[in-house]
């Protein structure tokens, strides 16, 4: 349905999310004079004044584009998310968030009463001694009051509901989010389903030349100078860029540090992890257990580097869950106990 | 063989049995599942084998696809080191396996539930004995069943009253 104005109606949500995709829109400079002189805005409630029940009471289909960032992490979130979804024709997950979890999906390693245990009580800065956490409804004299409930499991919006394009990037690169908004303006999307931006990977951007070295250990990004025209993976600094989704023109390798994996799992690719562990597989030095090992120490924390955006979005998507006292938390393994001598022994 | 009762190994099971997938390479352990069935040598139900070329071949997104859909533990077989016969596969497939252990660990999957062993074309009772020893260490461990990770059902709270919440 047009508008009163006649210009398409355009809807810009944030669920968890950080704000920086708010910015990112921003980023496009003049450009949004552009949308502004396209759209009619209907609903931003980071820039504007808007209220959800507006958003309900408009009819069906009734909001041209929606670009929606942030991830799925709680009842509101969910609700926001079904609500634009119903309310828009178009539904484009905006930014890492919204489509591979990103730093909020990190919280897929540990669980909701460890988040909340952790910021209502224990962090050092908390002073709570009664233990109070926030509850899903409490009776004041006034009325009910209402929280949305806080789930376990960080979700991506397609995990929730259908999405008709993608445009990833934590935030997306200015000029993706223009192609993006030209794209709609002049009616040229790609099939529904599409990624906006490119189909190779940030290596393909990146400038640094590979000598296909084999590496004997891993570095911290402090423990050595790089240099500044090889490839970081062959020097030993991990980057994420050979299975990552190009489009940032290789902003980080291009300043001496690995690629962090926002613009998520490169086409063709569903588990960034995987990929990064046969990349990884490939270049190491090694051909014993106990140099493998030796390697291997030196990268602490793999799944925190191979799923530092893409955790919400990978194949097992979370840590094992388990039950302790009657509540579900994650289970983590912190201690190995070996069970078997490893069967290639 | 006779049927294991697998709750006794852990009572997780139930009536259940393991589901290991494993991934046997062409030229070595392929051979050796296919000499350990020709020659009827007893083992545990427990294997489902898929043939890959080389244990190279093997990306680690088939592991975590194979425990995602249902498996409780993989087991990747191959040609002893040395005998790849593609020079380099299983060597690969050594770092990689080592690498997707620890991030399972991480994970809450215990690292034990995938694993690497090689047996050779005449091995036929090494075969046998890898599945074995595979499915007792995930008999011991019990059940992923990722399914119930992923679908988390959102926890019930209680609702409080402002006094009852000042007051715990
Ligand atoms: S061919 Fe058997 S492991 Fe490579």
């Amino acid at each position: 349905m047009a508008s009163t104005n006649g210009k398409p109606k355009l809807a810009l949500y944030w669920a968890s999310s950080c704000g920086g995709c708010e910015i990112a829109v921003l980023a496009i400079h003049e450009k949004l004079l552009e949308v502004a002189e396209a759209f009619d805005v209907v609903f931003w409630p980071c820039a504007m004044d808007f209220k959800q029940a507006e958003v309900e009471a408009m009819a069906d289909g009734e909001i041209d584009v929606c670009l929606f960032n942030g991830a799925i992490r709680n009842d509101h979130n969910a609700h926001m998310a079904h609500l634009l979804r119903q309310k828009s024709k178009v539904l484009v997950a905006f930014g890492s968030c919204a489509n591979e979890g990103c730093m909020p999906g990190l919280a897929n390693f540990t669980d909701r009463e460890h988040i909340l245990r952790f910021i209502y009580q224990e962090s050092p800065s908390t002073d709570n001694p009664q233990g109070v956490r926030p509850q899903l409804r409490t009776e004041v004299p006034e009325g009910t009051l209402e929280l949305p409930d806080f789930w376990n499991t960080v979700k991506t919006l397609d995990q929730v509901v259908p999405v008709d394009y993608y445009l990833p990037g934590c935030p997306p690169e200015a000029k993706w989010v223009a192609a993006a908004v030209d794209a709609i303006v002049t009616n040229k999307l790609p099939p529904p389903g599409s990624v906006i931006g490119m189909d190779v990977a940030v290596c393909d951007e990146c400038p640094r030349k590979r000598d296909v070295k084999k590496i004997t250990r891993f570095y911290r990004p402090y423990e050595i100078v790089p240099d500044p025209e090889i490839c970081l993976l062959e020097q030993g600094l991990f980057c994420a860029g050979i299975a990552t989704r190009a489009g940032c023109g290789a902003l980080c390798p291009s300043v001496n540090m690995g690629c962090r994996g926002c613009y998520g799992p490169v086409e063709g690719v569903e588990d960034i992890g995987a990929r990064l562990i046969s990349a990884i597989g490939s270049i190491i030095e090694a051909k014993t257990p106990e140099e493998i090992d030796a390697v291997l120490d030196t990268l602490p924390d793999p799944a925190g580097y191979f799923y530092r955006f893409s955790l919400a979005r990978s194949f097992l998507r979370r840590t094992r869950m388990g039950q302790q006292d009657g509540r579900r938390v994650a289970e983590p393994i912190a201690e190995v106990p070996r069970l078997e001598p490893e069967l290639a022994d | 063989m006779s049927k294991t009762n697998f709750s006794e190994l852990n009572p997780a099971w139930g009536d259940r049995q393991p589901i290991l997938v494993g991934f046997l390479c062409n030229w070595c352990s392929y051979r050796a599942a296919d000499l350990a069935g020709t020659s009827r040598l007893g083992y545990p139900a427990t294997l489902r084998d898929i043939r890959i070329m080389c244990t190279g071949r093997l990306d680690p997104a088939f592991v975590l696809k194979a425990l995602r859909e249902g498996a409780d533990g993989v087991l990747v077989m191959g040609c002893h080191p040395g005998q790849c016969h593609y020079q380099e596969g299983n060597y690969k497939a050594m770092r990689r396996i080592a690498l997707l252990r620890r991030t399972l660990a991480q994970l809450g999957v215990h690292p034990d539930r995938v694993q690497l062993a090689w047996a050779s074309a005449a091995q036929g009772t090494i075969f046998t004995e890898k599945v074995a020893a595979m499915t007792d260490v995930v008999g011991r461990l019990g059940p992923l069943e990722w399914r119930d990770t992923i679908e988390d059902p959102a926890p019930q709270m209680k609702v409080l009253s402002l006094e009852e919440v000042a007051h715990g």
